[in-house]
């Protein structure tokens, strides 16, 4: 799915053509970090960087997408997500257009397959998809002319979180690269720790994660983390902490035995978070669940960045739009 | 490569356009200059540094980046987007004189980007535009207030401004262009 872009001559008619090739995106869509390179990553943190200052005039809005539609296609419920994507799109003055698809008893392939051709009947240039199927993002990249974002496919990737987070990150300590990041929480149904650390190891920052051994994904040590079941190890000088949310919607079967126990055993409290870093961020992607993965008054504390990642997520969002709509014909 | 302005012209230059600024405006109080990256910026600075130094103000500096409002974007069919950099306008345009600061005068299309995204900015009370070089070849009705040299090219010139900010030198240069 990712093609290699041929490097237009795009002459500045008042300054000489770069004799580097200008960075810019490979592939047609976003559908994984897996895919994207170091240099990608940091070009969309860079963009992102411009978008920002963009959502802090008193006019938010740039025409660079004035014309282009977008479909926001969402199989799973979202707020953050859907809500992040519209003010990205409507910022960079694109048409949108947002669907909540309630999952039906239909094969999901075949619905999914079926909404998607009716939609690129009706000619959009990109479309933001979630749904409840890793690889769907995949599949409907295979099928359509548009270009595909992927904004969360099962339990496989999320990028656009990913993203953000490295952003705020970035943000706060200024690089990545040799960062200690411990990754708390439900490990195996979550896209946003598959995404992260995908991101955190092409960036150099060193990652552990940390969680019961059931919710520990076998052969997560080959991603290049460091798990641990002790979550006092996971947090010892870190410098940021990124508590990921108990998703008893995915849980078929039981995994501890109850969300007291956990929050005992894992949950983010002020005596925990005083094992890292005294300038250690703490991280959630939402939605939380306080008192079970998180203590609130370390969600409300001063080391908490939650809020900055959702304001953040608009500007990457802007960035991941405006870089992949190059070459929209 | 024919030079065409050198270090020393080019800082007399400067200090010409600076204070016919301050002439035309009758002072400066109600002044601001904004510099088109990226060389605007570093000859933003400059002006308002001699501006500053021949009226004792502080006259404010802000950057801006028009790539986001480029007539060009979304026309080609391949290849990367243009690059975004930050746009960091620290002061509010609403009533001031803006200067708006660029190297080249050329089509006159990066000057109708930055009109557009100054006036999501606010409303000034007027905008004035400086220019090192007017190449001419304009493709729109854009004139520049303030500019450093007329120099009459053909299009398939390349006129390079390099400023010691950014590339260690002062000179404009007129070379032959590979392709037009």
């Amino acid at each position: 799915m990712i093609e290699s872009a041929t490097s237009a001559p795009r002459p500045e008619p008042q300054t000489p053509a770069p004799s580097a090739p200008q960075p810019g995106l490979r592939g047609r869509h976003l559908l994984g970090i897996e895919e994207l390179s170091a240099e990608e990553i940091v070009l969309i943190l860079d963009t992102a960087e411009a978008m920002k200052e963009v959502g802090s005039r008193t006019v938010k809005k740039v025409p660079a997408l004035r014309g282009r539609t977008v479909v926001n296609l969402f199989f799973e419920p979202s707020t953050r997500t859907r809500t992040s994507f519209e003010i990205a799109e409507k910022r960079l003055s694109a048409d949108t257009l947002s669907i909540a698809v309630a999952t039906s008893s239909v094969t999901k392939g075949e619905t999914l397959v079926d909404t998607a051709l009716n939609l690129e009947a009706m000619s959009p240039d990109m479309i933001v998809m979630r749904h409840a199927s890793s690889g769907a993002a995949h599949l409907l990249s295979r099928i359509c002319h548009a270009r595909i974002i992927n904004a969360g496919d099962g339990m496989h990737e999320h990028p656009t979180q990913a993203l953000l987070d490295a952003f705020t990150i970035r943000r706060h300590k200024k690089r990545l690269a040799g960062l200690k990041v411990a990754i708390i929480g439900d490990l195996l149904h979550s896209r946003v720790l598959r995404s992260n650390v995908h991101l955190l190891g092409k960036l150099g920052a060193n990652v552990w994660v940390s969680a019961p051994r059931t919710l520990i994904p076998p052969g997560i040590e080959r991603l290049g983390v460091t798990a641990t079941t002790r979550v006092e190890d996971a947090i010892a000088d870190a410098d940021v902490v990124m508590m990921l949310r108990i998703q008893m919607e995915r849980m078929q079967g039981h995994f501890f035995p109850s969300l007291r126990e956990y929050f005992t055993l894992y949950g983010l409290t002020k005596e925990r978070l005083a094992l890292a870093r005294p300038d250690a961020i703490v991280m959630h992607p939402g939605p939380m669940n306080r008192g079970v993965e998180i203590a609130s008054d370390v969600a409300d504390g001063p080391a908490s960045v939650i809020l900055e990642q959702v304001s953040n997520g608009v500007a990457v969002r802007m960035a991941v739009l405006y870089l992949l709509a190059g070459g929209l014909d | 490569m024919p030079l065409v302005i050198d270090a020393v012209r080019m800082s007399r230059t400067l200090a010409r356009i600076a204070h016919e600024i301050v002439e035309r405006n009758r002072g400066v109080e109600e002044l601001a200059f904004v510099g088109i990256r990226t060389r605007g910026v570093p000859l933003a600075r400059r002006l308002a540094a001699t501006v500053n130094e021949i009226a004792g103000a502080d006259v404010p500096v802000g950057i801006l980046d028009i790539t986001l409002y480029r007539d060009d974007l979304m026309r080609h069919t391949v290849g990367p987007q243009p690059l975004v950099r930050l746009t960091d306008i620290p002061f509010s345009i609403d009533d001031r004189r803006i200067l708006l600061v660029d190297d080249v005068l050329f089509t006159g299309r990066t000057i109708r980007s930055a009109l557009d995204a100054l006036i999501d900015f606010g409303r000034p009370k007027a905008i004035q535009l400086a220019v090192m070089v007017d190449r001419g070849h304009r493709e729109l009705p854009i004139k520049a207030d303030y500019v450093g040299k007329n120099l009459p090219t053909s299009r398939r010139e390349i006129v390079n401004v390099r400023l010691q900010e950014s590339d260690g030198i002062d000179e404009v240069t007129l070379e032959e262009g590979s392709h037009d």
